[in-house]
């Protein structure tokens, strides 16, 4: 410290060089430490794409399967629970799934959906991560507002959604819920977690 | 004195490689031999992997050894359909235990537990051993028996290969009464190939650590060469 | 020379000298950093044996960080899982295999464990060698043994964790031990290990201990180690004061600040004992069976003993001093005299400073006696710790009684054979070999 001033130049380079070269290693040091917090290969393993048996998904019914430890929603929407859909395009905050984040492109469409009657969402809300519960039946009959058509009620702040999982307006979710990469291996057998099979 | 020090803390070492009771054939193979892996891991699968579990690794390990997701997906996985899944067993270990009166031992670190005191890589000689010296003996309830593991538990899975070979109580010898549809040298080969997997899936990483181990050590010495010229600068003041 | 007497920082004026006044008015920062680095005089003459206290002292930082890091994956579960392993020792393979750079953290704090020992064991072979343990180091020398006391917990305790066949019968072994104690003994056993046997019970409270209770109070005993070295100042290998030689301004005349001609040096040490430590690591991570010992792969099975069980290396002298004794004394049976014994043989250390009686305290300026009996000494440690490792037998048996009994007499019997050695003259200064 209060030998700096009179340190001579050669020294200096001495002490620049050997800071330099245990800074390196310093930091290579620090990478096992910092990896080791990344997700392990069991996480990833659990984050593996999920096939799901849909054969027996009756229409107006909802299951829900596990994917990467987040719930994912598969619900076979009923001809009057789509035809919601059009009619609240002035009440959600982003009618037409502008951001492209929240669904693939193939997803960004009025139903959210690749098939018009099948919509797979995750079931976690884009506010702060709780998990809405399902509100399908219209009116004031499940605690909602007399004017509910039907959809989806965030417990922990209040957010609603509809039956394509679009926000409401003026509601604390920032976007609509996430569609998940998936695709139909068969008519009964959606494959979760990846776009094409194989891939 | 500083010698007799450094001789005192080195015969210790020297002392632990001698002492095994049954001489073990020198495992001769590597676990850089990425085609004697993939035949090993074969042969795993085929024939330990039924009652055995592997349960520290996953089919995904599989890949370092140079195979395509496809290939492990199409040889090497009869009980997952997911590359990512451990290496299981179908059956559970408490069934297992019914119908075996023990559970077969998981056998992903085997080779490293089968070590020695002063030879930590000696669990290859064990398993290399172990694999080639069953034995006809009708006094146990299996039918067989085992050179490197008296009144083994297990019975000689690999028969089909070897062929039966009997005890000469007379010399202590084995000796082949029935062949195989192996022959001898191709055997050793074989199991060669299984204990390579073994030492492999032991410690899937090893070369890589050893690889790494010629970086860090080439890196402290340039540190070494720095620092210790550090040192020199500023010691020349002190007299 | 101890920290408190220095003048506070001034600043220049700048940001960071303004900062830093500020905080010196509030905070020791100049006192501490002067007081024990930039002016705490040592003496210039260290050899290669005074590397290992700032070693022993890296060693802990690296057991702490990788511990912690540990942590976040081990499991402490004796419960099987699917594959009916135990969940404690398949968390450690998920840590070898799973965690990205997992691997080599867990071989980081394996080989650290045994470096540990390395290095206090040379470190305290230096305190021994240059009598720095004797007057006025006597306090440093006593939080030093309660350092080793401590850290044998330490690593007794983390020993279990992996859950594997050597872990199990080890702790198994050990905690009987204290059934040997009379009338209390098993009572206490079991108040130890919470349970019959070494159980669930066992392997959490052993987690707790090793990674919280034991680590803290090491680290109070680290503190009070250097803090009380850095009140009476450093010994040297020539055993000469060097405070008793100062020049106008009340600096030794032997003495050189520790920073920077020490951190620099240190730094070389570092340097070296990294390469060894990585060689190991990366190489070896095994030590030959000895750092990791091979049936320690094996999961821990309560029904069945390995044939062979040993402690680990580090604390296999004891153990051998501990089957050494075979006799019943005063109606007390030999497995409780074997257990005073292999406490004896760790917590004589302490007495070390009353019982050395030499005029000078470095062995350059003792007699024969002396050296003999310190290699004498070596020797039987090593002895003892190499057929702790092995099966008994009755060679073995006979071996280490002997060297039992020099043990003790090294110890009980210095208070004569060190007065009656032949002593060189001590210089007035140190000397620069």
């Amino acid at each position: 410290m209060s030998n700096q001033g009179k340190m001579d130049c050669g020294r200096r380079r001495l002490v620049v060089a050997t800071a330099a070269v245990g800074g390196v290693g310093a930091v290579a040091a620090l990478v096992p430490f910092v990896s080791s917090l990344l997700p392990s290969e069991r996480a990833k393993a659990a984050g593996a794409p999920v096939e799901v048996d849909i054969s027996k998904l009756e229409p107006g019914q909802m299951m829900t399967v596990e994917w990467r430890g987040k719930p994912v929603w598969i619900i076979n929407r009923t001809k009057e629970m789509l035809d919601t859909l059009p009619k609240l395009a002035d009440q959600v905050a982003d009618p037409k799934s502008d951001v492209a984040s929240q669904q693939p492109d193939y997803a960004k469409n009025e139903t959210r959906s690749i098939k018009p009657e099948l919509l797979v969402v995750v079931g976690i809300c884009t506010h702060l991560g709780c998990s809405p519960s399902s509100k399908f039946k219209a009116g004031a009959e499940e605690g909602m507002a007399a004017d509910w058509v039907g959809g989806f009620l965030c417990p922990c702040h209040g957010s609603t959604f509809d039956f394509a999982g679009r926000v409401y307006k003026a509601k604390p979710a920032p976007t609509n819920l996430e569609v998940p990469p998936h695709v139909y291996l068969s008519d009964a057998r959606i494959l979760i977690g990846e776009d094409k099979k194989g891939a | 004195m500083k010698k007799i020090l450094i001789s005192l803390l080195f015969a210790p070492l020297m002392a632990f490689a001698a002492g095994a009771n049954i001489h073990l054939d020198k495992w001769p193979g590597s676990v850089k031999d990425q085609a004697a892996l993939q035949n090993g891991a074969k042969l795993f699968v085929n024939y330990c992997l039924n009652c055995h579990g592997a349960s520290f690794l996953r089919y995904k390990n599989l890949l370092d050894l140079g195979l395509t997701e496809q290939q492990v997906k199409d040889n090497l996985m009869f009980t997952s359909d997911k590359i990512g899944d451990l290496m299981m067993v179908a059956a559970r270990h408490d069934e297992q235990k019914k119908w075996f009166g023990a559970t077969p031992p998981d056998l992903t670190i085997v080779a490293r537990a089968r070590g020695e005191l002063g030879n930590a890589g000696a669990g290859a000689d064990w398993l290399y051993t172990y694999l080639r010296t069953f034995y006809k003996d009708e006094k146990r309830p299996t039918g067989w028996n085992n050179v490197a593991f008296d009144a083994v538990g297990m019975p000689h899975v690999l028969w089909e290969l070897q062929g039966t070979q009997v005890m000469n109580h007379e010399t202590h010898k084995l000796e082949l009464a029935v062949p195989g549809k192996m022959a001898p040298a191709e055997f050793d080969k074989a199991v060669s190939d299984l204990v390579g997997f073994m030492v492999w899936m032991a410690e899937p990483q090893q070369e890589y650590r050893r690889t790494l181990g010629w970086f860090v050590l080439a890196f402290l010495a340039v540190l070494f060469v720095v620092s210790y010229a550090l040192k020199k600068e500023y010691w020349k003041d002190i007299h | 020379m101890a920290a408190g007497n220095f003048e506070k920082y001034k600043s220049d004026g700048s940001l960071g000298g303004n900062l830093l006044e500020w905080v010196d008015a509030r905070f020791p920062a100049t006192s501490m950093w002067k007081g024990h680095l930039s002016e705490y005089y040592a003496p210039k003459n260290f050899n290669f044996w005074y590397f290992f206290g700032s070693l022993a002292l890296l060693v802990l930082v690296i057991q702490i960080v990788t511990g912690i890091f540990l942590v976040m994956h081990y499991k402490p579960d004796a419960a099987l899982n699917a594959a009916g392993v135990p969940i404690a020792f398949a968390s450690v393979e998920y840590i070898m295999r799973d965690v990205p750079g997992g691997w080599l953290i867990r071989y980081m704090h394996s080989t650290g464990a045994s470096a540990f020992f390395i290095v206090v064991y040379l470190h305290m072979f230096r305190g021994l060698i240059y009598g720095s343990y004797r007057k006025p180091r006597e306090l440093t020398w006593l939080f030093g043994v309660g350092i080793f006391l401590v850290l044998m917990g330490e690593a007794f305790f983390g020993y279990l964790l992996p859950w594997g066949q050597m872990s199990y019968w080890g702790a198994q072994v050990i905690v009987n031990l204290f059934g040997a104690i009379p009338v209390v003994g098993n009572d206490l056993s079991i108040l130890i290990r919470g349970d019959f046997v070494v159980g669930d019970a066992t392997l959490n409270r052993f987690f707790s201990f090793h990674v919280i209770a034991f680590p803290l109070v090491l680290l109070g005993l680290v503190a009070a180690h250097v803090l009380a070295l850095h009140e009476t100042g450093s010994n040297n290998p020539d055993g000469v004061e060097i405070k008793a030689n100062k020049d106008e301004n009340g600096i030794p005349r032997d003495g050189i600040p520790f920073h920077p001609y020490y951190t620099v040096k240190d730094i070389v040490g570092v340097v070296v004992f990294l390469m060894a430590f990585s060689a190991i690591m990366f190489w070896a991570p095994e030590g030959a069976g000895l750092f990791l010992e091979t049936p320690n792969f094996y999961p821990a099975d309560p029904l069945k003993t390995p044939p062979h069980i040993a402690p680990v290396w580090y604390f296999t002298p004891y153990y051998s001093i501990l089957r050494a004794i075979v006799w019943n004394f005063f109606g007390l049976d030999a497995k409780f005299w074997g257990v005073v014994a292999m406490g004896a043989s760790v917590v004589i250390f302490a007495f070390l400073p009353w019982l050395d009686r030499s005029p000078v305290k470095s062995i350059r300026y003792r007699g024969p006696i002396t050296k003999v009996m310190i290699t004498l000494f070596v020797i039987c440690f090593f002895i003892l710790g190499y057929l702790g490792t092995q099966s008994p037998s009755a060679m073995g048996e006979l071996i280490s009684q002997i060297c039992t009994v020099f043990y003790f007499g090294f110890f009980l019997g210095m208070p004569w054979w060190s007065r009656m050695d032949k002593f060189k003259p001590v210089p007035e200064r140190v000397t620069m070999k």
